[in-house]
């Protein structure tokens, strides 16, 4: 069957504790980059709450908004690869080989959410953290572009199960590290290929909109929108 | 032989004493002063210094320059853009100087000419030193892989690459196409491991009428596939830019806009190196200021013709206010002001009201002035270019600023004395001055007198009609 991976994130519901940073950090072999390095503007999130303001001081009002990789259907990151590193996979992610990565750094540049993450140094994990890297991916070399995948181990091992087991993927069995950890429940992964999947009954919500549209992107992860008035 | 000031009767030189002539056109190749070892000593010096900080660089990783989140492209992007830039001159003068036969280009010729092949070995070496893994640059090839991996043919680093690759080679056949009489000659000059060197590069030119004749439709026919070549060169670099979805970068001017620029800061770049071959070969007596003054004029109208694209760029953004663009303009008079002044200064309001006047043209040291200001106002240019755009992407969120580090200015010091280097060796070995044209211009002018003035003008060269026939 050929899925079609999406993500919601509910803006109503999210609010800025940044728990999905850290789980994907600690899913994916996200190293850990120290605060001098962090001063210099490199983190390597994967996904990062951007967090802006609204309104003047007394009033102001912090607005939070999770940003992962878009996984756009029409990314301009595949594009400008000239070794084929970025490329749309099979379920129509934007999926990265690493290896074959030399470090252009072009997709960052022409990617609008400036999502991607280089690896400007090679980092270590001390002991005893390096007992806890993930088996599932590589531990990336320096001058490598890496992303977000929607965790795309979990997605593989939930087919592998499935196949396993002789079944479909059931809505359900694939959760990223992101949502599964999301306190308040603001982000829901799901099969939009799948219509009774609850991310397909989500994205009916009149609220939703997806970021920078008017580019053309066609980003699958799809936001709904904060809603005002009383009690909120 | 004697350096003395140029001298009157310079048109009778080659009927009277073509010695003499030979002794001071290759003074370059003749006399090893101590300030040509001391000259190649630095430069050398710096390229191996930018070589081992390159290495440390390659070794550690890209974290040991500015760059950061959002710019991820910077000084070496930048200068990749300016070096290819200032090649742009060098051959497409020349070319364009044969085919009208301007009867004042012989001199010019193999100094502009070998500017673009060097400036093309240096500019064409970055896109490899910015790599975040240099190593593994093969990558980018197209070679026959197990693995079936091709690269993409639709990325414009791809286009890039083989662009530059296509302009180096035709510029360096141009060169050396150009450059087989005068190899020639040296050959028949020449004794010991040099004769040897000259007669393997001449191929055999003995100086017959038919290998003169072939040799002119050669060099007119590889003059006249250069041209488009050079065009598309630095379109296609621009487009490295415009390709992008980047806001400041996504626009159609930059093809035509780029190339302007190229061509700008390359004659800038021809008459410093120009006015520097004068000074160190004692070649006052071929390169007048006559030449200063025609290249000043050249100049001139590129300065007029840089700042109109300059203005048309920045009148569409602020005629649609789209506000990613509007943002990235708007830092121009915010944190790139100093970056915004110098090129504004250094490209248009130096330059401009200077090259206007004759009395500046005609001295060598005046029009160094301008010249000067025009390849800084050009780097700065290029970096406004690359830096503020990926300083202020679409998401404010992540909005930071650049400074380079001391690896970048490094590695970008040696590129710069690797172009040197190669210059001062070229110098040494090959003939720095295009002896044949010199000569053919003495024998083929004659001063003609049309209304009140005397101008030169080339006699066409016997049997030339036919074989264009």
């Amino acid at each position: 069957m050929k899925h079609t991976w999406a993500m919601a994130i509910d803006l109503d519901r999210c609010t800025g504790c940044g728990a999905c940073v850290v789980a994907c950090n600690a899913e994916n072999n996200i190293p850990t980059i120290g605060e001098t390095e962090a001063g210099k503007n490199r983190l390597m999130h994967w996904i990062r709450v951007n967090r802006y303001w609204e309104g003047e001081f007394p009033e102001a009002q912090a607005v939070y908004l999770p940003m992962p990789c878009m996984q756009c259907e029409r990314a301009p990151c595949e594009l400008v690869c000239p070794v084929y590193a970025t490329y749309h996979n099979e379920d129509g992610l934007n999926a990265m080989v690493y290896n074959r990565c030399i470090g252009t750094r072009y997709c960052a540049n022409n990617c609008p959410y400036s999502v991607r993450v280089f690896n400007w140094y090679d980092y270590k994990w001390e002991k005893p953290l390096d007992e806890q890297l993930s088996p599932d991916l590589t531990v990336r070399s320096r001058g490598v572009m890496e992303k977000c995948t929607f965790c795309i181990q979990r997605i593989r091992r939930a087919k592998e199960t499935a196949a396993e087991e002789g079944r479909e993927i059931r809505d359900g069995d694939v959760v990223p590290a992101c949502a599964q950890t999301c306190p308040p429940g603001a982000l829901l992964f799901g099969d939009l290929a799948d219509p009774h999947s609850e991310i397909t009954r989500k994205l009916k919500d009149p609220r939703r909109f997806r970021l920078m549209e008017h580019l053309g992107t066609e980003p699958r992860v799809v936001y709904l929108k904060r809603q005002k008035g009383a009690g909120r | 032989m004697s350096a003395e000031a140029p001298r009157a009767d310079d048109h009778h030189l080659a009927r009277t004493d073509e010695a003499e002539m030979f002794e001071r056109l290759s003074r370059s190749n003749l006399v090893t002063t101590w300030r040509w070892y001391l000259g190649v000593g630095v430069a050398g010096a710096v390229l191996l210094w930018g070589l081992i900080v390159f290495l440390y660089m390659a070794m550690v990783g890209m974290g040991v320059t500015g760059y950061n989140k959002p710019v991820f492209w910077g000084l070496y992007e930048a200068s990749l853009v300016f070096w290819i830039g200032l090649s742009h001159s060098g051959t497409l003068i020349s070319a364009i100087l044969r085919l009208t036969h301007a009867t004042w280009r012989a001199p010019v010729l193999r100094g502009a000419e070998a500017m673009t092949a060097f400036t093309l070995m240096v500019g064409g070496l970055i896109p490899i030193v910015h790599l975040g893994r240099n190593w593994r640059v093969y990558y980018a090839l197209p070679y026959p892989s197990s693995r079936e991996l091709w690269p993409n043919m639709r990325s414009p680093l791809m286009w890039d690459a083989m662009a530059i690759t296509t302009y180096l080679l035709g510029s360096l056949t141009f060169l050396y196409v150009g450059m087989i009489p005068d190899l020639a000659l040296l050959r028949d000059k020449s004794a010991g491991w040099r004769r040897k060197f000259y007669s393997a590069l001449s191929l055999g030119f003995r100086g017959t009428h038919e290998q003169w004749r072939r040799y002119h439709v050669a060099s007119t026919l590889f003059a006249i596939l250069i041209i488009p070549i050079a065009v598309s060169v630095h379109s296609i670099v621009s487009w490295d830019f415009a390709m992008a979805k980047t806001p400041g970068w996504h626009s159609t001017i930059f093809a035509p806009y780029f190339v302007v620029g190229a061509i700008f800061s390359g004659i800038a770049g021809v008459v410093i190196v120009m006015a520097i071959l004068r000074k160190a070969f004692r070649l006052e007596s071929v390169l007048t200021p006559l030449h200063f003054d025609n290249l000043g004029k050249l100049l001139c109208t590129m300065t007029l013709l840089w700042g109109y694209f300059y203005f048309t760029e920045f009148l569409t953004v602020w005629y649609n206010r789209n506000p990613e663009e509007w943002e990235v303009f708007g830092s121009y008079g915010g944190h790139y002001l100093p970056l915004f002044l110098t090129m504004v200064i250094c490209n248009f309001v130096i330059p401009f009201p200077m090259l206007c006047l004759k009395r500046v043209r005609r001295s060598i040291s005046l029009i160094l002035v301008p010249a000067c200001s025009i390849v800084i106002g050009m780097y700065a240019e290029r970096l406004l270019i690359v830096i503020p755009s990926l300083a202020r992407r679409n998401d404010p969120f992540i909005w930071a600023n650049y400074f380079p580090t001391w690896v970048e200015f490094s590695v970008m010091a040696g590129a710069a004395a690797m172009f040197v280097l190669l210059y001062m060796l070229f110098a040494k070995f090959f003939p720095i001055m295009a002896i044949s044209d010199i000569k053919e211009r003495l024998f083929h002018t004659t001063g003609r007198t049309i209304g009140g003035m005397t101008v030169e003008s080339i006699a066409q060269v016997e049997g030339e009609g036919e074989a264009h026939a």
